[in-house]
């Protein structure tokens, strides 16, 4: 039960990161393509948690962890750029 | 014991499949909706509840294979449910500092789009005052 529920999630998820994929390609503002990119690092850090299940291997915890803290720090930086045209002032 | 290790495996297939499709739809949300404001619904509380319903899909089947709790993957939940809305609230600052196109039937007006010239006016005399 546990294989068949796995790859019918990973199956969402990668058709979930496409998804995000057409909106940042074709995103028509700065904004759009910021947010699908947010939304691609949270679907990755639960692709990542998917792959450790599916091994049982607790290795690939931290890959998702990094991914997270980076994704949200990137996000925040980009958008401060987007409001004040520098980062660190 | 047999039976508890059906009942878990259960529980875990349900929080996979739940997860996958509520990050499925926030996904399908951010591609289909018509509006940058309404395209931010999607993936800043759908997606998160998915990606939360995984990690803890991971919790319950580390715990089991541990035989103790491993609730390392609490980490990830708490770090995402913190921080998705403040990455949220700054991408809505910064569209409404673009000033992006908006749905016409949307209702209410944001002080964004108000006040264009009214800011020239006000900051030239701040400006003045504030030098020693």
């Amino acid at each position: 039960m546990l294989d068949v529920a796995l790859k019918i999630s990973v199956a969402l998820f990668a058709i979930a990161i496409v998804l995000n994929l057409y909106r940042v390609t074709v995103g028509p503002s700065l904004p759009d393509r910021i947010l699908a990119l947010d939304t691609m690092y949270v679907n990755s850090i639960a692709l990542i948690v998917l792959f450790g299940i599916w091994l049982g291997d607790r290795t690939y915890f931290e890959a998702a962890l990094l991914i997270a803290m980076l994704g949200f720090v990137s996000t925040v930086a980009v958008c401060k750029y987007l409001l004040r045209g520098d980062i660190i002032e | 014991m047999i039976a508890l290790y059906t009942l878990m495996e259960g529980v875990i297939a349900f929080f996979l499949i739940a997860g996958s499709i509520f990050a499925l739809i926030g996904s399908l949300g951010l591609t289909r909706m018509k509006d940058f404001y309404m395209r931010l619904h999607g993936p800043s509380k759908i997606s998160t509840l998915g990606v939360g319903c995984v990690l803890l899909a991971s919790i319950t089947y580390f715990s089991l294979l541990d035989g103790g709790p491993s609730l390392r993957e609490l980490l990830i939940t708490i770090f995402l449910f913190i921080t998705a809305p403040v990455s949220a609230h700054m991408l809505s600052k910064s569209a409404l500092h673009q000033k992006l196109a908006r749905d016409p039937r949307t209702r209410g007006e944001p002080k964004e789009f108000q006040e264009d010239d009214e800011q020239t006016v006000e900051e030239a005399p701040q400006g003045d005052s504030k030098l020693p």
